[in-house]
C-alpha cells in the first residue's frame, strides 16, 4: 500500500474503478445494431445486390409479447425446375444477435413459403432476403412495435 | 429428447404441394438471460431442422437463438410418391431426434 496517497486520490480511483466495471457490465448482454446486422447480411449472402420486391414478410404491426412472434415469409416464384427459391434468411436489427433464421428450400419445395415463431428483444425493422436460384437476391422489411421485450428478460423466480 | 408434433396430410394426389407443420417442445435458452442467483443460464438451442423425404432433403433450416421456446416450423412440398418424411431436429450439443410420417401418394 502506498502510504502518500491522500484519501482522495483512492477514492477517485475507486470510482473510476466502479465505473470500468459498470461500462463492462452493461456492454456484455448489448443488442445487435443495424451496422451488426448488415454484417450478418454480408456474411450469409457475399457482396451481391439485394433488389426490393417478390418477398412478402409477414409480421404483426404491433407486437404484445416478443416473446413469441408469428412470422410468414413467402417468394414469388414459379419454383420450377429451373427457377426457383434456393434460400431464405431473416435478419433482425435490435436483437442480442442479428440472425433470426435461414432456411434452405430447394426444386421439391412447391411453393416458397414457411412460418414460423421468433423473438424480438425491442421495437426494430426484421428483414427478410430471398436467395434466387439465378444467383439474385430479394428483400423485404417489416417494421414491428413491441411492449414486452424478448431474450432479455430474467426468468420467473 | 422431447414431444414432437407433426401434421402432414395422410394422403395427396401426385404433385400436390402439402402443407407441414412441425412442433418440437424446447426452452431454446437464449444465454442472454440471467438467472435468479446471477449467473446467466447458459446456452441451449436446437440449431439445425431438416426434413427428408423418401431420402431426398426438401426443407432444411439453421435456428438462431431468436427462435421461440417450442420451435414451430410450417413450409410446403411436392408430394411426389408414397412414403415416408424423416424430420430431425439437431441441437446445439449434437443430439438429433427423429420422428417419421407416412404419406400416401395417389
Amino acid at each position: 500500500m502506498d502510504r502518500n496517497r491522500s484519501r482522495r486520490e483512492i477514492l477517485q480511483a475507486a470510482a473510476l474503478a466502479g465505473c470500468g466495471a459498470l461500462l463492462q457490465l452493461s456492454v456484455a448482454p448489448a443488442a445487435a445494431t443495424p451496422e451488426m446486422m448488415q454484417d450478418a447480411v454480408r456474411a450469409v449472402i457475399g457482396e451481391a445486390p439485394v433488389q426490393k420486391g417478390k418477398v412478402k414478410l409477414d409480421l404483426p404491426p404491433l407486437v404484445e409479447n416478443g416473446n413469441s412472434v408469428s412470422c410468414t415469409v413467402s417468394v414469388e416464384s414459379p419454383m420450377t425446375a429451373d427457377d426457383y427459391v434456393k434460400a431464405i434468411h431473416v435478419f433482425n436489427e435490435k436483437n442480442p444477435q442479428p440472425n433470426v433464421i435461414s432456411v434452405k428450400l430447394g426444386r421439391r419445395a412447391g411453393r416458397a413459403s414457411f412460418s414460423t415463431r421468433i423473438r424480438l428483444a425491442d421495437s426494430q425493422t426484421v428483414t427478410a432476403i430471398a436467395e434466387m436460384s439465378d444467383g439474385s437476391f430479394w428483400s423485404d422489411d417489416a417494421d414491428v412495435i413491441v411492449t414486452l421485450a424478448a431474450c432479455i428478460e430474467d426468468p420467473k423466480p | 429428447m422431447a414431444r414432437v408434433l407433426i401434421h402432414v396430410p395422410a394422403s395427396a394426389k401426385k404433385g400436390e404441394i402439402i402443407e407441414i407443420k412441425t412442433l418440437i417442445s424446447h426452452v431454446m435458452e437464449t444465454g442472454y438471460r440471467i438467472g435468479i442467483t446471477g449467473v446467466p443460464i447458459p446456452r441451449d438451442i436446437i440449431d439445425d431442422f431438416v426434413c427428408i423425404y423418401n431420402g431426398e432433403e426438401v426443407f432444411r433450416a439453421k435456428l438462431y437463438p431468436a427462435i421461440a421456446a417450442n420451435p414451430y416450423i410450417t413450409f410446403f412440398t411436392v408430394a411426389t410418391a408414397s412414403g415416408t418424411l424423416a424430420f430431425s431436429w439437431t441441437d446445439q450439443h449434437g443430439a438429433t431426434q427423429v420422428q417419421t410420417a407416412a404419406i400416401t401418394v395417389e
